[in-house]
C-alpha cells in the first residue's frame, strides 16, 4: 500500500473521529439533564407551576443543564466542525 | 432572596458550559479553536464574567466572615484567570508563565474550599462537597500547572476540562440541607427536597 494514501486515511479517521465526538458532547449533556429530570421530576417546577417561588421557578437545574447542551451543540459545534474540515 | 443551592446550581451551569468550550478546545486543538476571534475569546471571557457575578453572591447572599471572604477571593481569582487569559489570546501578554495565575487560582479555590467547611465530612451534603470540591482542587491544580509548560498538550487540556465538569456536577449536587451516603447530622437542622 502508499504509505502516502496510508497516511490520509489515517488523518480522515482520526479527523472524523474527533467531529463525531464533538458532536456528541452537547447530546450528552442533555441526555444526563434528562435523566435528571426524569430521576427527579419535582425539581421541573414547569410541570406543575402552581403554589411555586420565583427562584423555583426560574432554577431549574435538570432544564438549565439540557439548555446548556442544547446551546452548545447549536451555536459553538456547526462553526467548529466547519472548521476542523477546513484545517484537515 | 435565594437559597445557597439555587446560586451553586447556577454557578455549576456556567461552569457546565466553561468545561464543554474547553473540551471542544483539546478535542479539536487550539489552533481550530481560535480560528474564529470570538471562540478564542469564549471561556475567558465566561470565567471572567462568572468572577464578575461571584460579587453579589458575596455582598447579599452569604452569611457569615468566613463565607464572604471565601467567595471573595473566588471572586478575585476567577476574575483574574479569566483576564489574564484574555490577555493572552490578545496577544497583550506574551510570557507563557501568566498561565500560573490559573494554577494559583486553583489553589486559592481549594483552599478557601477546605478553609471555609467548618463541619466534617459526613455533617451532611454540602459539607461533604465542600470538602470533596477543596481537594478536587488542590489535586486538578497540576493540570494548569502542566498547562504552563506542555500548553498545547490534549491530555492536559482535557484533564484541565474534566475538572471544570466535575466541578459543575458536584456543584448540581449541592443541597443547603441534605443526607449525603445516608449521613446527616441532627445539627444540621431538617432536610428539604
Amino acid at each position: 500500500m502508499n504509505t502516502q494514501l496510508a497516511t490520509e486515511v489515517h488523518t480522515r479517521a482520526r479527523r472524523s473521529a474527533r467531529v463525531y465526538v464533538l458532536s456528541l458532547l452537547g447530546p450528552i449533556t442533555g441526555a444526563c439533564g434528562i435523566a435528571w429530570a426524569l430521576l427527579q421530576p419535582y425539581r421541573v417546577t414547569l410541570l406543575h407551576p402552581h403554589g411555586q417561588g420565583l427562584w423555583w421557578l426560574l432554577v431549574e437545574p435538570p432544564v438549565i443543564a439540557v439548555l446548556v447542551g442544547l446551546l452548545f451543540h447549536f451555536l459553538v459545534v456547526p462553526g467548529l466542525v466547519e472548521d476542523v474540515e477546513e484545517h484537515a | 432572596m435565594p437559597r445557597a443551592e439555587f446560586v451553586h446550581w447556577l454557578f455549576a451551569s456556567g461552569l457546565l458550559a466553561l468545561g464543554l468550550f474547553l473540551l471542544a478546545e483539546a478535542i479539536v486543538g487550539t489552533d481550530v479553536w481560535r480560528a474564529r476571534t470570538w471562540r478564542a475569546y469564549l471561556w475567558p471571557s465566561t470565567l471572567f464574567a462568572m468572577g464578575l457575578f461571584m460579587w453579589p453572591v458575596m455582598v447579599f447572599f452569604t452569611n457569615s466572615t468566613i463565607h464572604m471572604v471565601a467567595h471573595g477571593s473566588w471572586a478575585e481569582v476567577m476574575m483574574l484567570a479569566g483576564a489574564v487569559e484574555l490577555g493572552l489570546v490578545t496577544g497583550k501578554l506574551q510570557s507563557g508563565l501568566w498561565r500560573l495565575a490559573m494554577f494559583a487560582s486553583f489553589v486559592v479555590t481549594g483552599v478557601a474550599f477546605l478553609a471555609h467547611e467548618q463541619n466534617p465530612w459526613f455533617f451532611q451534603r454540602s459539607a461533604f462537597l465542600h470538602h470533596l470540591l477543596g481537594w478536587t482542587f488542590l489535586c486538578a491544580s497540576l493540570f494548569p500547572l502542566a498547562r504552563v509548560v506542555r500548553p498545547r498538550s490534549a491530555m492536559v487540556a482535557s484533564g484541565f476540562a474534566l475538572t471544570f465538569i466535575a466541578v459543575a456536577v458536584m456543584l448540581y449536587c449541592d443541597r443547603d440541607v441534605s443526607p449525603v451516603f445516608g449521613h446527616l447530622s441532627p445539627l444540621a437542622g431538617a432536610p428539604h427536597r
